[in-house]
C-alpha cells in the first residue's frame, strides 16, 4: 500500500506544512513520556466510562474504545470543500428521498432502475404518499470519506439510518485539549463543543405543527435499552441536550398521540431522536416481535402527531448499490456536478460489471449492500482462496445484495503505537445535522485501523478513533512558531 | 412585557415527573438495598448470640429468624449452616443478602445517568465485593465480617447519594423505598418477637430471656440508643414503645413512616399528585403511630397493632404503583 496518500509527509521525513508543529512537539517527547501520556488519556476514558459494550459477555462488559492520540489534522481549505460538498450531497439525497416516496420522477425518467430501488429490503412502501416536516429525510447523519492516492477526499458510504460515534468525537477533543493544551490553542483549531445544542436545535425545528407547544416541542431520545453497544452514546447524548431517555416500554400511543409514562401522568412527545432501527420501531407495522418499539407509533407518525429523526424508510439511499447513483442524483436534482465523487462501484447485476468483479476478485472489496459496520465483507487482498470461491458462489446466487469496490489505498495518518509513532490507515467520518439550517461541525469522528496493514476501521473490528482537527484562517497552522 | 398567561403553568409542566420506568428502579433498588442492610444485620446479631446459646435454644431462634425475614418455603428441621447460607448466598432466595445486592445493582444499572457516578460506583463495588464471597468450610465463624461490609457498604451509599445526587423527585423515590422497606420488615421483625414472648411488662426481663431483648434491640440498631434514653435496664413495656413509637430513633416504626410520610408528599407536590391515594394512607398511618399510647396497643393486642400497621404498608406500596409506575392509561387520558 505504498501508493496510499499520507496525511503527514510529502516526501520522506519532509512533513507537510500543517504538520510541522504537531512533528516538533513529538520529536520533542520521549517513547516513555509518550506512553506515559496515552496510559493517563487511556484512564480517563475508563473513569468516564467512556465505553462501548461488547456482546455476548454474562457480566455487560464494558471496554473502552481505543483512543489514539495524535491528532488529524485538515487544513481549513480542504474542509471548506468537504463541507460544500457534503451539504450538497445530503440535499440531493433529501431531494431524491422525498422523490421516490412520492412521484417517483427519476425512477420514471429512468436515471435510476426502479427495480434496484423496489428491491431494496429497506425500501418502505408504508412511507409512500407521507409527507415529512420540511421534506427532511436525513436529519442526522454521519457520512465516511476516505482520501485517495491523489490527494483527493471521496464519499466511501452514506449512514442515513442512525449513525454512532458522536459521543467519541466529543470525548476524543476533551481528552486531547488536556493532553495537549498548549499545541492545542496555537494551531487555531474550529471548537466543536456544540454539536449537542446544534442537534437539539435541528430536531425540535422538526417538531409537527399540531405540537402543544410547537416552540418548546417535548423532544425524547428512544434507545434500545442498556445491552446495546451504542448505549453509552445515547446516555451522553440525552445528557447532554437535556432530554429524556426512553425505552420503547416508556411510551404509548392513544388516538394517534404518543405519550410518555411519567410520575405526573402522561406527557405528549412532538419528536423522537431514535436510535432504534426501521424494522424495531413498530410491532404493528414492522417486525411484528420487537419488543423494543411502541406499538401504534407508525399510526402517529403517518397522522403528522409525531416527528422520527430521521425518518423512516431512509436506508433505502444508503443502500451500496443506490449509493453508485448518487452522482446522477446530485446532477438531476440540483444540476451540478458532485464535488465530492464517490470511489468506483461497480454493481453486480449487471453482467459485463460482475463478469470484472469475478475475474478479479483478489483486488476486489466486496459488500453486502445492506450491511454496516464491516460485517458481511471479502478484502480480495487478504482474502483466502476458500474465501473468495465463498462470495463468488454468493454473489451469483444473489447478484443484488453485493456491490464490488477496487481494493482502496485509504490514506495514512501518524498513529502512537506502543510508544513509538507509526504510520495506519485512517478514514474520518464527518457529522451532518440538516433541518432548517445545514449544521457541519468541522472535524468528525477520525477512524483508525489500528493493526498494522488493516484497512477495516470499525469498532467492532478491532478499530479505533482519534480527534479531527480543522485549521481556522485557511490553516497551515500559522500560529504556531 | 408580561409573560404570557400559561407560562408559569407551563414551566412547571415541564418540570413535573419523571419517567415512571427510572421512578420504580430507584424505588425497587433502594428497597432491595435497604433489605439486604436488615438481613445482614439480623443475621450478624443472630450469629453472635447463636455463640452464647444452648443448642436447643439456638434451633429455636433460627425458625424465629426465617419467620422474622418472612421467608417462606423453608420447612422442617432447619441446619442452622445450610440455613445461613440461603440466607446470604443462595441465588433462588431472591431475599438473600447476595440476590438482593445484585437486584439493587441491576435497577440501577438500567438508569445509570439518572444517578451520579459515584452513587454507581460505590454499588457496584459493595456487588462485585458480595458475589467474590463463596460459602467455605467455616465461614460461618468468620462471617461478621462480611455482614459489617454490606451493612457499611449499604450506609456508605447512602450518604453518597445524599452528598451527590441533586435531592430532587429521583432522590425522593430513593427516600420513599428505603423507608417503606424499613417500616415493613420492622413490623415484620417485632411481630414475630412479641408472638413469642409473654406480654410485655413493664418489669425488668429475667437473665433466661435477656439476650433475645438484646438481640431484638441490636437488630434494629438500637442497643445504645436504648441505653441512653432508659439504661441497660431491658423493660418489655419500654423496649416496645421504643421500637414502634419512637419518633427519633431511624430504625423505629414511627420514624420510618414519617419519612415515608414526608417522601410521599414531596413527590406529590411534584407530581401534583398530593390527594391521592398513598399520601393519604400514609398520612392516616403516620396520625395513628404519632398519637397512639403503648398501654392502648397493649390493651387491644401488639400483634393485631402490627399486622395492621403491615397492611397499610402493603397499601401504600400498592397505591404507589398504581399511581405513579403503573397506572391505567384509559384513567389517565380521562381525567
Amino acid at each position: 500500500m505504498d501508493t496510499a496518500y499520507d496525511e503527514m509527509f510529502l516526501a520522506p521525513a519532509v512533513a507537510r506544512d500543517h504538520y510541522r508543529a504537531l512533528e516538533k512537539t513529538l520529536v520533542g517527547l520521549s517513547p516513555d513520556e509518550l506512553r506515559r501520556t496515552q496510559q493517563a488519556a487511556d484512564l480517563t476514558f475508563l473513569h468516564e466510562g467512556i465505553t462501548f459494550t461488547v456482546y455476548g459477555s454474562k457480566e455487560g462488559t464494558e471496554r473502552i474504545f481505543p483512543n489514539d492520540l495524535v491528532p488529524r489534522i485538515i487544513p481549513g481549505d480542504e474542509w471548506a470543500r468537504i463541507e460544500k460538498g457534503l451539504t450538497q450531497r445530503l440535499t440531493a439525497l433529501n431531494l431524491f428521498l422525498r422523490d421516490i416516496y412520492h412521484e417517483s420522477r427519476i425512477l420514471a425518467e429512468g436515471v435510476v432502475p426502479r427495480e434496484l430501488i423496489y428491491s431494496c429490503r429497506h425500501f418502505r412502501r408504508e412511507m409512500r404518499g407521507l409527507n415529512v416536516p420540511r421534506d427532511i429525510y436525513v436529519s442526522i447523519c454521519g457520512t465516511d470519506l476516505v482520501r485517495l492516492p491523489d490527494g483527493q477526499f471521496a464519499v466511501l458510504e452514506d449512514n442515513l439510518r442512525v449513525p454512532s460515534g458522536v459521543s467519541y468525537m466529543l470525548a476524543n477533543r476533551k481528552v486531547l485539549k488536556r493532553v495537549f493544551p498548549t499545541m492545542f490553542r496555537d494551531y487555531g483549531v474550529w471548537p466543536i463543543d456544540h454539536y449537542p445544542q446544534a442537534l437539539l436545535a435541528t430536531l425540535r425545528s422538526l417538531a409537527p405543527l399540531n405540537a402543544a407547544y410547537p416552540n418548546d416541542p417535548t423532544t425524547v431520545l428512544l434507545t434500545p435499552g442498556v445491552s446495546n453497544s451504542a448505549y453509552f452514546e445515547h446516555t451522553f447524548l440525552a445528557q447532554q441536550m437535556g432530554i429524556e431517555l426512553v425505552e420503547g416500554r416508556d411510551l404509548l400511543v392513544h388516538d394517534n398521540l404518543v405519550y410518555m409514562r411519567t410520575t405526573a401522568g402522561l406527557r405528549r412527545v412532538d419528536v423522537i431522536y431514535r436510535r432504534v432501527d426501521d424494522d424495531f420501531l413498530d410491532p404493528l407495522c414492522f417486525r411484528r416481535d420487537s419488543i423494543l418499539g411502541v406499538p401504534g407509533l407508525f399510526n402517529a407518525y403517518r397522522a403528522g402527531n409525531v416527528t422520527l429523526a430521521n425518518a423512516i424508510g431512509t436506508g433505502v439511499a444508503d443502500d451500496k448499490a443506490v449509493y453508485a447513483y448518487v452522482p446522477e442524483m446530485i446532477r438531476y436534482y440540483l444540476n451540478e456536478d458532485a464535488i465530492l465523487p464517490n470511489v468506483p462501484t461497480f454493481l453486480l447485476t449487471e453482467p459485463a460489471e460482475r463478469q470484472h468483479t469475478l475475474d478479479h476478485l483478489d483486488s476486489m472489496v466486496v459488500k453486502a449492500v445492506g450491511e454496516s459496520g464491516g460485517y458481511g465483507m471479502l478484502i480480495g487482498p487478504q482474502s483466502t482462496a476458500q474465501q473468495r470461491q465463498e462470495f463468488r458462489a454468493r454473489i451469483l446466487a444473489e447478484p443484488r445484495n453485493y456491490i464490488a469496490q477496487p481494493a482502496l489505498a485509504l490514506s495514512t495518518a501518524p498513529c502512537l503505537i506502543d510508544g513509538a509513532v507509526e504510520s495506519r490507515h485512517v478514514d474520518p467520518r464527518p457529522y451532518i445535522l440538516m433541518a432548517d439550517k445545514v449544521t457541519l461541525v468541522p472535524g468528525g469522528l477520525t477512524r483508525v485501523a489500528l493493526r498494522r496493514g488493516s484497512l477495516v476501521v470499525n469498532s467492532s473490528q478491532g478499530g479505533g478513533s482519534k480527534d479531527t482537527w480543522v485549521l481556522r484562517d485557511g490553516g497551515r497552522g500559522s500560529r504556531v512558531a | 412585557m408580561r409573560p404570557p398567561r400559561n407560562f408559569y403553568a407551563r414551566t412547571f409542566q415541564r418540570d413535573a415527573g419523571m419517567l415512571s420506568r427510572v421512578a420504580s428502579n430507584l424505588y425497587w433498588m433502594s428497597r432491595y438495598l435497604e433489605r439486604a442492610e436488615h438481613t445482614a444485620r439480623l443475621l450478624d446479631v443472630e450469629l453472635q448470640l447463636w455463640l452464647d446459646q444452648s443448642p436447643e435454644v439456638g434451633a429455636g431462634r433460627w425458625r424465629f429468624l426465617v419467620d422474622a425475614l418472612q421467608i417462606r418455603g423453608i420447612q422442617g428441621r432447619l441446619d442452622p449452616l445450610e440455613l445461613a447460607e440461603a440466607l446470604v448466598f443462595s441465588r433462588e432466595n431472591f431475599s438473600s443478602i447476595v440476590s438482593c445486592v445484585a437486584a439493587a445493582r441491576e435497577n440501577l444499572r438500567h438508569v445509570r445517568e439518572q444517578c451520579s457516578s459515584e452513587m454507581w460506583e460505590q454499588l457496584n463495588k459493595l456487588y462485585l465485593q458480595v458475589i467474590e464471597r463463596r460459602p467455605e468450610k467455616g465461614w460461618i465463624l468468620k462471617s461478621h465480617e462480611l455482614f459489617r461490609s454490606v451493612q457499611e457498604g449499604a450506609h456508605l451509599f447512602q450518604g453518597i447519594t445524599d452528598a451527590t445526587m441533586s435531592h430532587g423527585e429521583g432522590w425522593q423515590f430513593i427516600q420513599l423505598g428505603r423507608y417503606v422497606e424499613r417500616s415493613d420488615t420492622l413490623a415484620a421483625l417485632l411481630d414475630t418477637h412479641f408472638d413469642r414472648a409473654a406480654q410485655p411488662a413493664d418489669q425488668p426481663v429475667d437473665s433466661g430471656e435477656y439476650l433475645s431483648w438484646v438481640g431484638l434491640l441490636r437488630g434494629c440498631a438500637a442497643f445504645e440508643a436504648y441505653c441512653q434514653a432508659h439504661t441497660a435496664e431491658i423493660r418489655p413495656l419500654r423496649v416496645a414503645e421504643f421500637l414502634i413509637l419512637n419518633p427519633d430513633l431511624p430504625h423505629s416504626i414511627r420514624f420510618s413512616v414519617d419519612r415515608m410520610n414526608a417522601a410521599l408528599h414531596l413527590i406529590g407536590d411534584l407530581t401534583e399528585r398530593r390527594e391521592k391515594t398513598p399520601s393519604r394512607i400514609a398520612g392516616r398511618l403516620r396520625a395513628k403511630l404519632s398519637f397512639s399510647q403503648i398501654e392502648e396497643i397493649m390493651a387491644g393486642g401488639v400483634a393485631a397493632y402490627l399486622r395492621s400497621v403491615r397492611s397499610e404498608c402493603a397499601q401504600i406500596h400498592d397505591a404507589i404503583h398504581q399511581i405513579y409506575f403503573d397506572y391505567s392509561v384509559e384513567a389517565e387520558l380521562v381525567s
